[in-house]
Parts: structure tokens; sequence; C-alpha cells
């Protein structure tokens, strides 16, 4: 294991930012924080990083407790939200920076600050300074000069918070590409779920100091551990039922009663892939009217409205929508393929609690 | 086709005018005034004038203690800066507010609560005095009231810039390794280095022209505590209006010559922000 939590937290005083969280990241691991602004994932971060304490838990990188290890000592590399580059000094001191403070020989050192600027495509650029450089040169040159001290682990805060869209995207692509070359073990924070997605082997998804799911993005996206993780990533269809007449209903739609009795409430929710549309009104045993589509690029996103107004969100790919010849306005039927039981009350004595469960995935939907 | 030029930040034509003629009337206009009362006299004559052993003397202390000073206040402002920056303690509004203490006091009122204080009965005097610390009526004593004037300017130009100040600097070159002392010196000195000297600068300013303390803890002694502005006045009061213009003059252009020094410093040194 490269990185371990155990039972951390933090508080700020009475706010408490990290509650109890434990999560281990192994080698060479590309592992993506993710969660709602105020998450506590930033100070998770900064925890491992040293840059704050932790009120409570142990931290090991490389199987030592750093708790009492001073950021100095950690060998840590840490990339800023605002880059932090020392702007009285070029890019080759910015990066040579760690390596001084090592007691690098000076030829090593101009060796490794010019693999450096050649691994991360910044070669010329070593004599500027850091506000004569874009928004993606000064993000490459704060993870070079994180990574030229060969740190054991690389901390990424928001790496992409602060660049453009488009440049956000190749600097994505670039960080999955130096990760495979480097095989260091890099942990980042993001907000941005479709960037967790894309580019880490492991999420850990926080919301209000909790760890509320770890796991590989395809687990996170089809398997959510709870309701705010299915809303959190993806886009997630959600339907609160009522049993009434032994089965689980929302206006025209019903689903089985899962063992709740007469007046029971539970929630279930469903991907857009699980809505299945077909211009033939029989195919399917729900009649919807196509009210809107999503341009996604290859992939389109349906909105569909039931007769009660109840509206489902469904997703195909551009070559089935042509082939069935949709078009805004249209009228189709639709069925809801699998769904997964997200919360089911449950009469425990007098009181009612209500839980929350996985099931696998439940078969056909009525 | 003619196009009409459109600047979409409206009024420059006026803005610039009203600046001009502002600038002119305050500035230039009696700037001007002061050469060319001095031009009435021939080069030898002013040369004369202005090399006297008495008027030299008086360049010298009158420079010499402003840079003193103003090295006296861009230290230890940067200093006060900093702890009024970074840390939290009681009392913290009271000594922000005392900082700008000098500003508001007149300054004959500090010369005089100066010159009580270090003459040789005066409260500090009885203790400094026997140890050969004379704190008045001698330089020293020009050199205390300029820091004392000057002080606010080396804090109030420096505390903006600290507070806006990156924390993640910092961090960032702890992650890499960096001791606190190494990240003071390598990071934090050369990025607030341009700062301190526009407030070296304004104190150094400050203290050139500077009056109204200096005559009551000076003693006035001729070669010896007796600044240049006072020089001038000593003329005016025997009528010699060239003598006074003439050294009127040097102080102008010696000022301007070392601010401009102080502003190429300046730039040199943010050489890395533009």
């Amino acid at each position: 294991m490269s990185i371990e939590i155990r039972n951390v937290s933090k508080k700020f005083g009475e706010v408490a930012a990290v509650n109890n969280v434990s999560f281990s990241v192994k080698d060479g691991e590309l592992v993506a924080l993710l969660g709602p602004s105020g998450g506590g994932k930033t100070t998770v971060l900064r925890m491992i990083g040293g840059l704050e304490v932790p009120t409570d838990g142990d931290i090991f990188i490389r199987g030592q407790r750093v708790n009492d290890i001073k950021v100095q000592k950690r060998n840590i590399g840490f990339v800023f939200q605002n880059y932090a580059l020392f702007k009285n000094m070029t890019v080759f001191k910015n990066i040579a920076f760690g390596l001084k403070i090592k007691k690098w020989k000076r030829a090593d050192i101009d060796a490794r600050v010019a693999e450096l600027l050649k691994l991360l495509d910044l070669q010329g650029l070593e004599k500027r300074y850091p506000h004569q450089l874009s928004g993606g040169q000064r993000q490459r040159i704060a993870i070079a000069r994180a990574l030229a001290p060969k740190p054991d682990v690389l901390l990424l805060d928001e790496p992409f918070g602060a660049v453009d869209a488009k440049i956000r995207q190749e600097l994505r692509q670039w960080l999955v590409h130096l990760h495979h070359d480097l095989k260091v073990t890099t942990l980042f924070v993001t907000h941005d779920q479709e960037e967790a997605m894309e580019v880490s082997d492991r999420i850990v998804i926080f919301s209000k100091g909790n760890l509320e799911q770890i796991g590989t993005p395809r687990e996170i996206y089809e398997q959510p551990a709870n309701e705010f993780v299915a809303r959190f990533v993806g886009v997630m269809n959600i339907l609160e039922l009522t049993v009434r007449n032994g089965l689980a209903r929302i206006n025209e739609l019903e689903f089985p009663a899962h063992g709740l009795t007469e007046g029971q409430k539970m929630r279930i929710g469903f991907r857009p892939y699980a809505v299945q549309v077909s211009p033939d009104l029989t195919a399917y045993r729900h009649q919807a009217v196509l009210r809107h589509t999503y341009f996604l690029g290859i992939m389109l996103r349906l909105e569909l409205v039931l007769p009660s107004g109840l509206i489902l969100r469904s997703r195909i790919s551009k070559e089935d929508y042509a082939r069935m010849g949709l078009a805004d306005g249209q009228k189709v039927s639709v069925q809801i393929r699998t769904y997964r039981i997200l919360s089911k009350e449950e009469q425990l004595g007098d009181e009612v609690a209500t839980t929350y469960e996985t099931f696998p995935s439940l078969g056909e939907g009525i | 086709m003619l196009e009409k030029k459109y600047n979409p930040l409206p009024g420059f034509g006026l803005t610039m005018g009203y600046t001009i003629f502002y600038l002119s009337a305050l500035v230039l206009i009696p700037i001007a005034a002061l050469f060319f009362k001095t031009f009435e006299l021939s080069w030898p004559e002013f040369w004369k004038l202005v090399t006297e052993e008495r008027a030299v003397a008086a360049y010298k202390l009158t420079f010499g203690a402003a840079g003193i000073a103003a090295v006296i206040n861009a230290v230890m402002g940067t200093l006060l800066a900093w702890v009024l920056v970074r840390y939290d303690f009681p009392g913290k509004r009271f000594i922000d507010a005392l900082v700008d203490f000098p500003f508001a006091l007149p300054t004959a009122v500090a010369g005089l609560t100066l010159a009580n204080l270090f003459a040789a009965n005066g409260w500090l005097g009885k203790l400094l005095v026997p140890m050969g610390i004379k704190g008045a009526f001698t330089p020293v004593a020009v050199v205390i009231a300029l820091t004392f004037v000057g002080l606010p300017f080396a804090v109030r130009t420096l505390q903006p810039v600290l507070q806006n100040l990156e924390r993640e600097l910092e961090e960032a070159a702890a992650t890499l390794g960096s001791s606190r002392l190494r990240t003071f010196c390598t990071i934090l000195m050369p990025t607030l280095f341009p700062t301190i000297v526009t407030g070296f600068a304004l104190a150094f300013a400050r203290a050139v022209g500077e009056y109204g303390s200096i005559v009551f803890v000076s003693g006035n002694i001729p070669f010896k505590t007796e600044i240049a502005p006072y020089l001038i006045v000593i003329r005016l009061e025997q009528y010699d209006y060239h003598g006074a213009t003439a050294i009127a003059a040097v102080l102008m252009i010696i000022s301007f010559i070392i601010l401009a020094c102080i502003n190429w410093l300046e730039v040199w040194s943010s050489r890395f922000n533009h």
C-alpha cells in the first residue's frame, strides 16, 4: 500500500471537515477524490501532504506512519490549484528548487530539469518567468516542479480547475499518459465527476466530510452505494414509490413491492440507458412523448414525458435515433429495463426507519 | 471613408486635459519658477553659493540622515507589517492604529516631544546620555525624528502586498523540502523586495522634506546639526533670496536623482513581474 488513511478526522474549531475516513491507495494507482465543494476532499489531500494535521486517526505513506513527520520530510509532490509558481524564479529555477534543497549536483539538476521539460513538452521555456506563460504551461510546470525530486506520491488539488475547457480536456489526457509513463502513485482532487470518471483508476467520493463510496469508475457508475453517489455521478432517474394494492407505484408506473407493506415508501434509481424507447407504440407498455433531444456527441439524451407528466430521461446512440426515425414531439412507447433500490422504509417495531441498501440489478421492470 | 476613432472608455480628452492643467498649476509651474529665480544668478555665483561649507554640511546631514532613517524604516517597517499581517494578538488594532500616528501628529509636536524625551534631563535622556548616546541636539536626534515621520510610509506600503501574498507559495516551498528560513530568503524576500523599495523611497522622500520636528530636536548648530531646509529658512530671514533658491534647487536636483535611482532599483527588482 502506498497510502493508507485510518479513521482520520479533522475539525476546524467546532466544524468537522472530515469524519472518520479510512481508505488506501495501491502503489502506482491514479485515484480521484471526488465530491462537491466543502466535502472534505481537499482537507484529506492536505493532511496526506502534511499541510494540515489530522485531529484524529493515522496516515501512512509506504507503510510509515507520517502523522509526526513534517511536510518537508514527507517526500511528496504537491500541485496547487492556482499553481503557486515562484514568480521571482525562471521556469528552470522553479523546477530545480526542490533538487537544490536536496543538494543534487549541478550536472544532475541540469539533466533532471531537461528530462522533465522534455517529458512535459516544455522545452525552450526554461528562461521564462511564470507570468510569461499560458495557464496550461503554468500547470505543467507546477507538475514538473512537484515531480522533480522523485516523490513517493503526487498530490494534485483541483489541478485543472483554473484552465479553460479545451485545455482541461488536453491536460486530462496528458495526465493519464504521464501517469502511464511514470507509474507514480497519484491522488487528485476534483469536483468534476466527468474528469474523475475519465482519468482515474479508482474514485473516492466525499460528501460533507464523509466517505460515501470508493470504487472503480464503472463500479461507481453502475453500483452507486447510495442516493448521494447516484445523483452526484452521472445522470440518474430517481423515483419515489409508495406501495398500494401490493405494488410499488408512482403515477402510472408499477414495480414489485420488494417486501414492503401497504403505504410504505422506497426510492429507486436507474440510468438513462436503462430506459428503452420504441417508435412502435405497442412495443412497450407505457406511452410517452419525446419532448426534447439533447445532443451529447455520439450519444443523445431524450426527455420523455409520460401522460401523467412524469419525466424520464433516456440515452441512445445517434445511429439508433436515426434508425428509429425519432423526432421531438413524437409519441413513443417506453420501458424501464433495470433499476436499483436506493432506499427503503422499514417497519422496526413502532418506528419507521429508512435503510439504504444496494441490490444487484433487478430484472425487468414492469 | 473617414472613420471616427471610438474609444469605449469615455472622457479621455477631458480628464487628460484637466490632469495636465492641475499638475502644471500645482507642481510644474512652482518648480519652474524656482529654477527661473535661480537662473538670475551667474554660474560662478551659483556655484559659490551652493558649495559653501555650511551648505555642503547641511546637504550631507539632510540626505545622510534621511537615508539612514529610510533604511531603518524599511527594515523595521517590514517587521512591523509582517507581525500585523501574519499574526493575531490582543491589541493588534491598537498597534495598527498607532502606526498612523506620525501621519496625523503635527511634526512640531513630535519634535518637541522627542527633544524632551532625549534631552539630558528627559525620561530616556537620563538613561541614554550617561551611556554616551545623546539623543537630542545631535545628528542622532535628526535620524530619530526622521525615522519617526517615515515609519507609516514603509508599513502601509508593504501591508497590502503582504496580505495578498499567496499562502500556497510557502506551502509549495515546504512540500519541496524548503525550511522556513530558506523560503523566506529565496521566495518571500525577492517577491516583497520591490514593495519594500517603494516604501523606502516614500520614507526617504518624506524625510528629505521634513522640517517641523527637526528644528526642535536638532538644535540647528551650523556644520553639525543644521539641515538644508533650515538653512534655506535662515537665508530667507536674511533676505538672501538667491542663496535660498540656489540651495533649494540643489536639494531638488539631488532628490530627483536619488528618487530616479530608487525607481530604477524598483523596476529592476520586479523584473520578473513585467
